[in-house]
């Protein structure tokens, strides 16, 4: 210890010490601002499914958007009259996605991805399908259910 | 110049009148076939001027909340007197400083004036730029409307896509995971506050390394420049100057008064993106582009690569003065011209096919 202080001068001591500081005093500003402009996470309820739509609402070779949860989804009815329902979130930038009468399929309107009606993205920029929602119907309610 | 300030012993006392004055007397424009792109720093520093009166105005009525911003913008466009006027200027002249900011840049970049001892000048002048583009974004989600929100949406997952920070960043930008009224709220004060805030004191020390370094002279004019006399600056650049920003003003203002500014639709965080979506001109390159790479690059997301590599373009843009060396030593850098031409044929390929191509394919 003796060594230590013999080695360093009064003034490079003083200009640590202050510089040591000096940081500090930087630090304990800073830390509490940064944690303060993250924002805290807020508990969402775990929804694991919802009343996507009613018999009947859906026409053949249609779709609509609905909520799940504090997200989109999407039920579509298929030119068979079958129904499926996919997250409307697209894969590539989150845009909401739609279903087409035209094309008989899912589109993103922000950068042209095209999705089937198993959610497979079939052309355009994004890189996943669409997470898949199990569809039951329960009286006149149809369930998109998330699956585990 | 012997003007009344300068003869007041009032202020003689208290402020160097005389060394300002002084300066300013000497401070002389050189000129040559290319002077005429000195004009674009002042015009864009006009509109910027604009910006900061019409956005006060607006701050006026203007609210910044989910439940509120769309129905205040309306209030403003149709219960306030001259509110569409103040609107329209305020988004006209946004997207007129973007231009003459851009034409700029472009001008100082082919003209080489970032050559040594002007690289803080060009540094700080693209960050100027990256703020207007800021402002841009930002100022783009206060009406809370429809093409907005999708907008605001893409642009904030973008930032996600960064190593390491990006989702940190995602949370910072949106105020929580998704866009919401907290994204309103924080765009907002970025706007007002925090974007002016660096704005102001990048302006001020550009403004004055351009006052102390004087017009820089490219290289391929100088011979022509040291032939003529150069003009000085009071009054005759300046009354040039002012005869700029009076027609500005006059474009400005029939523009804004000829197309004024719509406000669209009310977003609905529910509803599905619609089609022909897309961002203010300016980011339309970058947008079309996204839309041209492949889903996958080799074992990565083609998104990723494509944001990482305007990412790249970004910070070389920046350093250009530090990596351009030759001309200082009276050498030619062929490269960098070449490299600026292809940059705007890009920006202008993709912007117009954005315009041009029927967005539902």
């Amino acid at each position: 210890m003796a060594n230590f202080f013999s080695r360093i001068s009064r003034r490079s001591f003083l200009d640590y010490f202050l510089g040591g500081g000096a940081v500090a005093l930087a630090g304990s500003i800073l830390f509490p601002v940064l944690k303060y402009i993250m924002p805290p996470a807020i508990p969402q309820a775990v929804q694991n499914d919802v009343v996507a739509g009613k018999v009947g609402e859906l026409a053949p070779n249609s779709g609509k958007v609905f909520r799940f949860g504090n997200k989109p989804g999407i039920l579509v009815r298929t030119p068979e009259g079958d129904y499926r329902a996919f997250s409307a979130v697209c894969t590539h930038l989150q845009c909401t996605v739609q279903y087409r009468d035209d094309f008989k399929h899912i589109w993103c309107a922000c950068h042209n991805g095209h999705f089937d009606l198993t959610g497979r993205n079939l052309e355009g920029p994004p890189p996943r399908p669409l997470e898949e929602y199990r569809v039951e119907i329960r009286g006149e309610d149809i369930f998109a259910i998330r699956q585990t | 110049m012997s003007t009344t300030v300068a003869k007041s012993s009032f202020w003689r006392e208290r402020f160097p009148v005389d060394a300002v004055a002084h300066f300013f007397a000497k401070k002389t424009v050189p000129m040559h076939r290319h002077t005429i792109w000195y004009y674009l720093g002042g015009m864009t520093l006009f509109f910027f001027l604009i910006q900061v009166g019409s956005g006060v105005l607006l701050l006026l009525y203007y609210r910044p909340t989910a439940e509120a911003a769309f129905e205040s913008v309306q209030f403003i466009m149709t219960k306030v007197q001259f509110g569409w006027l103040i609107r329209s200027l305020h988004s006209w002249s946004a997207n007129l400083m973007v231009a003459a900011a851009m034409i700029h840049m472009f001008s100082v970049f082919f003209m080489k004036s970032y050559r040594k001892p002007r690289e803080i000048t060009w540094v700080t002048g693209v960050l100027l730029f990256f703020l207007a583009l800021a402002f841009g974004f930002t100022g783009y989600l206060l009406p809370w409307n429809t093409l907005a929100y999708f907008a605001t949406k893409v642009g904030t997952e973008i930032a996600s896509v960064l190593p390491i920070v990006g989702h940190d960043l995602l949370l910072f930008l949106r105020g929580g995971e998704e866009v919401t009224g907290a994204t309103l709220t924080r765009l907002f004060g970025f706007h007002v506050a925090v974007l002016p805030m660096l704005t102001t004191a990048l302006l001020g020390l550009h403004l004055l390394l351009v006052q102390v370094q004087g017009m820089s002279v490219p290289p391929q004019a100088e011979a022509q420049a040291a032939q003529r006399k150069p003009m000085p600056f009071f009054p005759y650049f300046l009354m040039r100057d002012l005869v700029g920003w009076l027609v500005a003003l006059g474009v400005l203002a029939a523009l804004a008064a000829l197309f004024p500014w719509e406000l669209g639709e009310k977003a609905d965080p529910f509803a599905s993106a619609p089609p022909g979506i897309k961002p203010e001109w300016y980011f339309l390159f970058m947008f079309q582009t996204l839309k041209y790479i492949p889903a996958k690059i080799l074992f990565m997301d083609g998104e990723v690569l494509g944001i990482l590599a305007f990412g790249l373009v970004g910070v070389f843009w920046l350093l250009v003065p530090f990596l351009d060396r030759r001309p200082e030593a009276g050498g030619r850098t062929r490269w960098f011209t070449v490299f600026g031409w292809v940059a705007i044929a890009f920006i202008a390929v993709m912007t117009l096919v954005a315009y041009v191509v029927p967005q539902t394919f």
